[in-house]
């Protein structure tokens, strides 16, 4: 596909601060991110299986504590995804900055 | 009875219309195994909702709620939140860094022909467990619905499977699947009007009923939602707990690993599409398994427990969707309902044997056998179409030879398990280590995909039963997952650097990231 053109040079590329600088902005959002859901989901199972009283109290007539708690989960994953997108949106356009001019 | 027959010949009809205009675009590999990177975003975040929503999900988890209330209701909710994984850490530097299969990637920096070979081994073993799952629930489906016996209805779905693989490739495998994710929706959508008018739309009528069902066969009423009438129960002792723990981590992590889902990422021209298709998919099954709240307990407070039997006499799960159906929309919705049952077995199937079939013959035949370097060309596609027909023949023939009677949901489980324990680990580190080496790799590959085989073995669900179980959960996640991770952790830093690995991990970062040098779309 591109073998008319010359070898990039990877090391270089890698190399470049504003690389570095964006590689560094993902994996402490990535981490953060990860961090954030993996704890907010595990707590359902969590808090469901050693707290099952506390989750059975009502709210709403009969609705309770573990049908919201797990209702919640779906708008968390929501929400999540739209910020994940909002800031990869960004992270594309310092990508495409960082390879600008081998393209 | 005619109605259904005549809406499965309807639907069968249509995707081999689709299976023939794809045939006629598949000119080289990147057609066949790829769609020739064409597919858009909502199209893919659609197909990537049909792979997800098989029977097991949508026959499986309303049954699950109807009988046991919010403890099924908590597989939706992993189902959903499973996807953030894949958003934020494994689609987007699969699709630039890949090819066709997840071993692209591993192959990336590593030495490519051990790791192919476990990569490959891995990704038959996961596909073929769901893909058995999916034949049985096929076979018992077809059975009730239009009076197929059992074996005759797995081949029939085996053979039209095979049609749309080998003639299609991957455009039709995705078309298929799109088409058959928008009847589901509308379906669902459908069965949970009914459900609400029944209940007179009150939300609150509606939550009042299922606290009093009556369905679960016991001699007073249960309050459906509320937790622990299965987990807790099937596992007794201090262990209870600890198995929704598990359950939940296999989910959340398994589906990042799962092959069929992970191929759908090279359907598509680059990483930014790769990442609005999970958005897509997120929002479409985000709001199905949302709807499962009603279609599941709306079944709990509507049916009658004689109604949800099979021929044998025993409660079906499987068939609660369709029933309640029946009973709130007559005949016509009920044939509707058990078309789209149908077409998602067929289209879960497809895809499954797509994965399959794309890993042995790119990963194996090419790259191993070969050496990669394949200068025949069209063989790794006529490969492909080989061994596609031989996973699904293989398949069909462990799938009757199993019989009706074998849990769908712990063959689920297992590939779960196994794609949760063996894949993803080996993902994580190449994209994000440094150090990771080939021995690592190999390691984690070998010990996720035994562990999690052997626990499930060892575990209430397997050989020896209740009683004799040696691993005291059902789900083994919770130990095998970690052991994948240690397991490549350790076989990387116990083996000496690999120079070579660490020097093309620049390569991999910058392909990864910024998507330089992925195979774009190609012009039909």
């Amino acid at each position: 596909m591109h073998e008319n053109k010359p070898p990039v040079d990877w090391d270089r590329l890698e190399a470049k601060p504003e690389f570095r600088a964006l590689l560094g902005r993902k994996a402490r959002f990535i981490i953060k991110a990860t961090i954030f859901f993996m704890a907010y989901y595990l707590a359902l199972p969590i808090l469901v299986g050693y707290a099952p009283e506390l989750m059975k109290t009502k709210v709403f007539g009969e609705v309770n504590i573990a049908y919201l708690f797990a209702l919640s989960q779906f708008f968390m994953a929501w929400i999540m995804a739209f910020v994940y997108v909002r800031v990869a949106s960004r992270w594309d356009r310092e990508a495409a900055a960082v390879i600008a001019d081998v393209k | 009875m005619t109605i259904s027959l005549i809406m499965f010949i309807g639907f069968v009809a249509l995707t081999l219309l689709i299976t023939f205009w794809a045939a006629k675009r598949n000119t080289g590999a990147s057609a066949y195994f790829a769609a020739g990177r064409s597919i858009t975003g909502w199209q893919n975040g659609l197909a990537v909702a049909g792979d997800y929503m098989s029977a097991a999900s949508f026959l499986g988890i309303s049954g699950m709620i109807c009988f046991y209330g919010y403890d099924g209701f908590m597989y939706s909710v992993g189902f959903l939140v499973a996807y953030i994984t894949v958003l934020l850490i494994v689609a987007e530097p699969l699709r630039n860094a890949g090819k066709y299969t997840m071993a692209d990637l591993l192959a990336y920096r590593l030495s490519p022909r051990p790791v192919r070979a476990m990569a490959s081994l891995s990704t038959l073993t996961v596909s073929t467990f769901y893909m058995i799952a999916q034949m049985v629930g096929a076979g018992v489906i077809i059975e009730r619905l239009i009076g197929l016996p059992f074996a005759p209805a797995v081949i029939g779905v085996g053979v039209l499977m095979l049609v749309y693989v080998v003639f299609g490739g991957m455009l039709a495998t995705t078309w298929v699947q799109i088409i058959k994710a928008l009847l589901l929706m509308a379906g669902a959508i459908l069965l949970s009007y009914l459900v609400l008018q029944y209940h007179d739309f009150s939300l609150a009528g509606f939550f009042d009923a299922v606290s009093k069902a009556d369905y679960a066969g016991t001699a007073e009423p249960k309050n459906l939602l509320e937790p622990g009438l299965k987990f807790g129960v099937a596992v007794a002792g201090p262990w209870g707990p600890l198995d929704l723990v598990s359950l939940g981590l296999g989910l959340v992590l398994g589906t990042a690993g799962l092959p069929h889902i992970l191929v759908r990422f090279y359907t598509v021209p680059d990483a930014k599409t790769a990442r609005s298709s999970v958005v897509w998919a997120m929002a479409i099954i985000g709001v199905f398994y949302i709807m499962t709240t009603f279609f599941g307990f709306g079944a709990a407070t509507i049916l009658k427990k004689a109604l949800i039997v099979t021929e044998t006499g025993a409660n079906n799960p499987n068939m609660v969707a369709p029933i309640l159906a029946q009973v709130l929309g007559g005949e016509l919705f009920f044939a509707f309902i058990s078309a789209v049952a149908f077409a998602t077995i067929l289209a879960v199937v497809a895809g499954l044997t797509m994965s399959a079939s794309a890993s042995f013959a790119h990963d194996f035949y090419s790259n191993v056998i070969h050496h990669g370097k394949e200068n025949r060309p069209g063989a790794e596609v006529k490969v492909a179409r080989i061994t596609a027909f031989v996973v699904g023949a293989v398949s069909i023939a462990i799938a009757i030879f199993l019989g009706p009677g074998v849990n769908a949901a712990f063959l689920v489980g297992l590939a779960f398990a196994v794609a949760a324990s063996a894949n993803l680990p080996v993902i994580i580190f190449s994209v994000f280590w440094k150090r990771f080496n080939t021995t690592g790799a190999v390691a984690g590959l070998v010990t996720g995909l035994v562990s999690a085989i052997a626990l499930i073995l060892l575990s209430p669900n397997g050989v020896f039963g209740k009683a004799g179980a040696v691993f005291p959960l059902e789900n083994p996640g919770i130990v095998s997952i970690p052991l994948g991770f240690l397991a490549a952790y350790l076989g990387t830093i116990l083996t000496p650097r690999d120079l070579e690995a660490e020097a093309k991990f620049s390569e991999l970062t910058v392909r990864a990231h910024t998507g330089l040098g992925a195979e774009k779309a190609s012009k039909h």
